[in-house]
């Protein structure tokens, strides 16, 4: 027995960066907004507090603040021809649960994406020659440039506090910051957080090689700051417990921290916590979504919330599986190549390498994200790739490894895992290992996509969201080039000992590599071809609008959430001076 | 969302509750006020702060204003905190118990009758957690204020309210929530402190239950209408 | 991609009581027998030791040793009319998992039935009439007389070391024992354990009202004891741990004590845990169950197990789905009477009480063991004239102590509040000063009471869960009603200091508290192919080669705690097998 609740002016469907983005936003103009989160609220104040929060067991090992997969997951395959299997327990990546989603406990690295990513398929094109592209790389140009965006990403750097140092100001290139990076009009909010002694020999090291280091840019204020929504974020404590673990200064921005405050005292806002948005109710004639269906989790019960506009904004999988479920828009079907739900499905492909150093100290405890220090030479088309059989690159990174002890533990390769022998090499590497990672590009491939599984069921019974994902050959490749490239910085550094990390041939969903899942309802200038518009407008229901990750046609060479918050407030504006006045689609195609 | 600028510990001291592992994790600076709890019912002295695993200070709060009153400090025994029951519904919420083991959750999910049981797709620690909320937000609209800072008869008539299920908690069943609370308390106030509840086998002195190792083969007959008197032993005696 | 194992001579699904009575015999016959358990091995000697088993919390509250409801359950309803739902938590019964099954945890009350419990319908129809059996009341006559099964319930017996006292030794009816029960050949195994004080209280109070108190029949041996099997138990040591806990005295009569090592030192016989038995692989034409399909839960690979034999010990929910889902028999349609697989479930007419507290006795309720009440049978079964009652069978009563922990046992007088000041005053008074009287109803089976496959549920593997249809009925109210006065004038007999009012049971069926795990029926035994799933040798008529154990076979539930019967059908079918069925396989019984 379903209630039908009193039509509002819109509902966010999740509550995490771009739900409390739009959130904002639409109150800002004058709308009511009803937030449905299906996880718990979560209060800075209250739930994240010394001492309780330095707990690694409990947030890091135990995933506290992540996906309850007793109600509902996904299931996995890595080719179409096998049978996709349900992730029992989450590991490859870890998507947060609750008010401020997997903003909570990010690592909180802050990046835009180049301008020549955009536009990349134009750009190898006309770099490379018609044909460079292999047939199976479906990338696309994204329906908007660099310029376009890059006063939003502005505005979100200035809601995060985001702390680092700019290589191009309006066009100036400024040594020390990422000489790479697209044109920013400002500066970083906040100066960069200090770096750490093993980021300092890398940058040293890459120097010498020629390259261009940087300290890492981290949504972690490195000084008390107030933010455009005039809330105070605090200073960063180089905790070493960031990421994964929630932050008990305000520090490192999420959206309770940082737009939530404002939020909850507007009257306009209403948030209804532990409910879970089970479907979409859509008018296919009117192209519209008239409601969302949701059930209480506090007593069963089942309301349909009806709405003039919805907006998924609730993380990758989610939204794929509510636009699969509520029959908006043409399913992608792998044999045949058509439609466009679950098409483009794009992850991160991260390798890496650890190095010893006897001599050095490297105090592994203190430090975030943002003591790393960086180089960008071999991202996106910042190096030319000619003969090199690949496109993509990524960022390299070199930090400390996250400071406790469960995790923070590394030993060369080949010690025992246990015994007297593992004890001692665990005492003597502890203060001296430093880790690296290449944060590399998966470009979209025509066999990485996303559908429903016809066989496993969450606790709804709605069928699971069925991934199938493998690393194509051209990332494999990349990334060996990459590893390659990282080998000859971190010998320039005169280790005691070191070693590559290259990944294995074949994706595993259990050890945790990133959660930079992108993809799935991509954003295009063509109906036929992608799932919304230049503004995040659903083709097919033109109150819907859709957030995230999901709306990339494919994965750069950087952390998404930079990116994700940017076009949240790229298509906010776009409702608020466009759509609201009148209602209907913003672009004809 | 409480208003009020007073951290929470601090208030609980000043409520009266002094001496209890709540009040004692405060800095030294601030002098335990004087409670009166008797001498029959003296804990000793009160144990170092319990570190939280589940319950956040907020409802770690609640938690401790509830169980003093369901189970006030008087000749018998001292007060439900006191006996370590806070800290035993924080480990319990904690464990897998109150991960939700052993429960089916799967869907459907129908409202159903009383009779046949829970239906509610949350975890045990999701339904305290989520009860302790709504309990909360109807003290505020009631009393105008959070149920741990309300005086003790007001507790004792809150908690009548949610126990006949006149309280009214929105989404939250009242009754079915003090019906969950009710349980933990007295599983915190009986079970065996291996738990952190019923500090120093408190209950077990009180009513004269031996405990460990309950080997009455030999006794049986001697003792038939006769008190049996022993020091009770726990697990931990034995371990 | 499911692995074909070698044939085995029998496959026994399920290793709780039944399963490990009939691969000792079947073993001791000659055969080669797997015994397939879907929970993990159980020994005393690793899982119950003191002082990690007196844990009030982990077993009796969190019910430890109990099934896990995240993988499997079953869905309830009161009539056909409403949706049923998960028992997503445990309550009114405890199915039992691991080695041993709930054989392990019980009690330990071991009864036989009444020969009048044997000849339900007979008898009811002989004394009182032709007619006077409503319709609904679908209760059946087991097709073996108390006669017929008096050794094997001797052989069980002795297998547990029962304490006790006969009441009827080949016709002589004999005074301090139970003097209605049917007449045995042997005397108890074991003498009677030492009465509690309540237990006291109970016999001077019936016995002033011309009753006939006797101790309880208990499975906790009163000395040590060696079993036919070699095995040798424990004396109880009342330690006030019984139902829900582990032995660690070996005291309690289990199969893990009584029959596994035997079993387990046997070369023919093969233990095989963490084998979740899927479905059975029936061939209807052949009228044979060919193999036993299970899934090893520490891999998730399937096998299939042929087997001459098949042996259903998977207590009564398993027995009837694993019947059901392989298309063995035709399944009970209520609207049509017709089947009878998952027909005349039944279960217990419990939770009929009154508390009695005595301000000058101690009661040490403590210092128990879990079959220690003493009893009468007085209104039990047909023990009394029915004439007039509007109702059938009785209940046997109980005035006793299992225990005195203080989680759940704690009684105080009516009006006492639940918390606060004045409960803690009530609780600390009465705690060593009160007891139960109680009453186990029989509950004789209607025609909406079944079991069938929930069309919406499903378990972890994917199968349907069973679904319950159940009810109390007319007889279960008018029968409680009447057990509500008897133990009222029995506790005013007692002349305690306080007595509470007799709760009665009233009100629909429902699932949250605990009330017995005496669920029955579902492949009942009867003379009759067309109205029962097996025969009088607990063989399916539908496959010769399947033989299904446990209170699934019951027609109806005495009073009694089921396991004694249980138990000796478990020998009488094994001793059919051995003796008949092995020699010349096919149907035992042609109706």
């Amino acid at each position: 027995m379903v209630t039908r609740l009193k039509e509002v002016d819109a509902v966010t469907v999740g509550l995490g960066w771009t739900g409390a983005i739009m959130a904002r936003e639409l109150t800002k103009a004058g709308l009511n907004v009803v937030s449905l989160e299906r996880g718990p609220d979560r209060i800075p104040g209250e739930d994240f507090i010394l001492p309780s929060v330095r707990d690694e067991l409990r947030y890091a090992g135990r995933l506290e603040l992540m996906w309850d997969n007793s109600l509902d997951t996904l299931t996995f395959r890595n080719f179409p021809a096998e049978q996709a299997l349900p992730i029992r327990r989450i590991g490859a990546f870890l998507p947060g649960e609750g008010v401020g989603g997997s903003g909570i406990h990010w690592g909180a690295l802050h990046w835009r994406f180049l301008p020549s990513d955009f536009r990349i398929r134009s750009t190898l094109t006309e770099r490379y020659g018609a044909n460079a592209i292999a047939a199976d790389m479906t990338i696309a140009d994204w329906p908007l440039s660099f310029d376009e965006i890059e006063p939003f990403y502005d505005r979100f750097d200035k809601i995060c506090g985001v702390s680092g140092k700019a290589g191009n100001v309006r066009g100036k290139k400024i040594e020390g910051g990422n000489i790479f990076e697209g044109p920013r009009s400002n500066e970083y909010p906040n100066a960069p957080i200090k770096s750490s002694n093993a980021g300092l020999m890398f940058g040293a090291a890459a120097r010498s090689l020629g390259y261009h280091p940087f300290p890492a840019p981290v949504a972690i204020a490195s000084a008390a700051y107030t933010n455009a929504e005039n809330v105070p974020l605090g200073a960063c404590e180089y905790c070493g417990f960031c990421n994964r673990v929630a932050c008990e200064t305000n520090a490192k921005a999420s959206p309770n921290s940082t737009l939530l405050p404002t939020l909850r005292l507007e009257p306009k806002f209403e948030l209804r916590t532990r409910c879970f948005v089970t479907k979409l109710n859509y008018d296919k004639a009117a192209k519209k979504v008239v409601s969302v269906t949701y059930t209480d989790l506090r007593n069963g019960e089942e309301y349909e919330q009806p709405a003039g506009l919805v907006l998924l904004t609730s993380y990758v999988f989610s939204n794929v599986q509510h636009l699969l479920l509520a029959g908006i828009g043409e399913p992608y079907e792998h044999a045949t190549g058509k439609g466009v739900v679950g098409k483009n499905y794009a992850y991160q492909f991260e390798a890496g390498a650890a190095a010893f150093f006897e001599n050095k100290e490297l105090n592994p405890f203190w430090g975030s994200a943002g003591t790393a220090v960086c180089i960008d030479d071999f991202n996106g088309e910042n190096f030319d790739h000619g003969g090199l059989g690949f496109f993509g690159g990524g960022y390299f990174t070199c930090n400390t490894p996250s400071a406790p002890p469960l995790a923070g533990r590394s030993v060369p390769h080949g010690t025992p895992q246990w015994g007297s022998e593992w004890k001692r090499a665990t005492v003597k590497w502890y203060h001296h290992a430093a880790r690296f990672n290449t944060q590399g590009s998966v470009y979209a491939n025509r066999d990485n996509f996303m559908d429903l599984d016809p066989t496993y069921r969450d606790a709804f019974g709605r069928p699971l969201l069925r991934l199938t994902y493998n690393g194509p050959e051209n990332e494999h490749k990349m990334s060996r080039y990459l590893l390659d490239k990282l080998e000859g910085i971190i010998k320039a550094m005169a280790p005691t000992h070191y070693e590559m990390h290259p990944r294995p041939k074949t994706f595993t969903v259990v050890p945790y590599q990133s959660t930079h899942n992108t993809g799935g309802t991509m954003m295009g200038t063509d109906p036929k071809s992608s799932v919304v518009n230049r503004y995040l407008q659903a083709w097919d229901a033109h109150n819907l609008f859709v957030e995230g990750a999901s709306v990339f046609p494919q994965q750069h060479g950087y952390n998404p959430t930079g990116t994700v918050g940017a076009l949240a407030y790229w298509s906010a504006q776009a409702i608020t001076t466009q759509y609201l006045k009148n209602p209907g689609p913003l672009v004809h195609a | 969302m409480t208003e009020e600028t007073i951290p929470r510990r601090r208030f609980l001291l000043g409520a009266g509750i002094a001496g209890t592992a709540v009040a004692s994790g405060l800095g030294q600076t601030e002098p335990a006020a004087a409670q009166a709890q008797g001498p029959a019912a003296a804990a000793p002295a009160a144990p170092q702060p319990e570190p939280l695993l589940a319950l956040n200070e907020t409802e770690h709060a609640f938690v401790v204003a509830a169980v003093d009153t369901l189970i006030p400090a008087d000749e018998l025994s001292p007060s439900g905190s006191d006996c370590g029951i806070a800290t035993y519904i924080d480990r319990q919420l904690a464990s897998a118990w109150g991960g939700g083991a052993k429960m089916y959750r799967a869907g459907p999910f129908h409202k159903g009758k009383p009779e046949q049981g829970y239906q509610l797709p949350l975890t045990p620690a999701e339904f305290m957690k989520a009860g302790i909320a709504a309990a909360n937000e109807w003290s505020r609209k009631a009393y105008g204020r959070d149920f741990d800072r309300l005086v003790a008869d007001k507790r004792v008539e809150a908690l009548k309210a949610m126990e006949a299920g006149k309280a009214e908690f929105g989404s939250v069943s009242a009754r079915a929530f003090f019906g969950r609370l009710h349980a933990m308390t007295m599983e915190g106030f009986f079970s065996d402190p291996i738990y952190g509840g019923n500090r120093n086998k408190v209950s077990w002195k009180m009513l004269g239950f031996p405990g460990l190792p309950a080997t009455y083969a030999h006794l049986i007959d001697e003792y038939r209408d006769k008190r049996y008197v022993a020091e009770p032993r726990s697990i931990e005696d034995f371990s | 991609m499911t692995i074909t194992l070698k044939e085995t001579d029998a496959v026994v699904v399920g290793m709780g009581w039944t399963g490990s009575i009939l691969a000792r015999e079947l073993t001791k016959a000659g055969l080669n027998v797997v015994g397939l358990e879907r929970g993990a091995m159980r020994t005393p000697r690793d899982n119950f030791t003191i002082p990690a088993v007196r844990d009030d919390l982990k077993y009796a509250v969190r019910q430890e040793l109990f099934q896990d409801a995240q993988l499997e359950t079953v869905t309830m309803r009161h009539s056909p009319g409403e949706t049923a739902l998960p028992i997503r938590r445990l309550g009114s019964f405890l199915p039992g998992t691991d080695v041993g099954g709930a054989g392990s945890h019980w009690n330990g009350m071991t009864w036989r039935w009444l020969p009048s419990d044997h000849k339900l319908r007979s008898h009811v129809t002989e004394r009182y009439g032709k007619d006077v059996i409503p319709p609904e009341m679908t209760i059946e006559d087991f097709p073996v007389s108390y006669d017929e099964l008096e050794p094997f319930y001797d052989k069980f017996e002795k297998l547990c070391g029962v304490s006790g006292k006969a009441g009827n030794l080949r016709g002589t009816k004999i005074d301090g024992g139970n003097v209605f029960e049917g007449p045995r050949q042997n005397e108890y195994p074991n003498p009677p354990l030492t009465r509690s004080m309540a237990g006291e209280i109970m016999d001077t109070a019936a016995r002033s009202l011309g009753y006939h108190p006797f101790p309880c029949p208990s499975s906790n041996a009163s000395e040590p004891y060696t079993n036919p099997e070699g095995m040798t138990l424990g004396a109880c040591e009342y330690c006030g741990h019984c139902e829900r806990f582990g032995c660690e005295a070996n005291a309690k009569a289990s199969p893990n004590v009584c029959i596994l090592p035997a079993l387990l030192a046997d070369q023919k016989f093969e233990l095989r845990t963490y084998a979740q038995v899927k479905e059975l692989v029936y061939d209807k034409a052949a009228r044979k169950v060919r193999a036993v399909r299970y899934v090893d839960t520490r891999t998730g690979e399937e096998y299939e197990q042929p087997a001459g034999l098949v042996i259903l010990g998977a207590y009564v929910f398993n027995n009837v789905l694993l019947m059901l889902t392989a298309g063995i028999g035709e399944p009970y349609d209520y609207k049509t009477g017709k089947g009878a697989v998952g027909k005349n479930y039944c279960y217990q007419v419990s939770g009929n009480s009154v508390t009695v507290f005595f301000a000058d006795k101690e009661i040490n309720p403590f210092m128990a063991a879990g079959a220690h009440g003493v009893l009468i049978d007085d209104f039990n079964g047909d023990n009394f004239d029915h004439g007039g009652l509007g109702f059938f069978g009785g209940a046997w009563i109980q005035g006793g102590t299992t225990n005195g922990r203080p989680i759940f046992t704690r009684p105080v007088p009516p009006g006492t509040p639940r918390w606060g000041r004045e409960w803690k005053k009530a609780t600390a008074q009465w705690y060593n000063h009160a007891f139960n009287i109680g009453a186990s109803g029989c509950n004789y089976a209607h025609r909406e009471n079944f079991l069938d496959l929930d069309p919406t549920y499903r378990d972890a593997l994917g199968r349907p869960l069973i679904r319950m249809s159940y009810n109390f009925r007319d007889n279960d109210y008018k029968l409680a009603e009447y057990l509500g006065g008897v133990l009222g004038s029995i506790a005013r007999a007692m002349n305690p200091t306080v007595m509470s009012n007799p709760a009665i049971k009233r009100g629909d069926y429902n699932v949250v508290p605990y009330q017995s795990t005496h669920n029955t029926g579902g492949t009942m035994s009867g003379a009759d192919p067309k109205t029962s799933a097996v025969n009088r040798y607990l063989q399916a008529w539908d496959a010769d080669n399947l033989f299904v154990m446990g209170a699934s076979v019951f027609p109806q539930n005495a009073s009694y705690n089921p396991t004694g019967v249980v138990g000796a059908l478990a020998y009488w079918s094994a001793h059919a097998i051995t003796t008949q069925y092995l020699k010349s396989p096919g149907p035992l019984v042609h109706a």
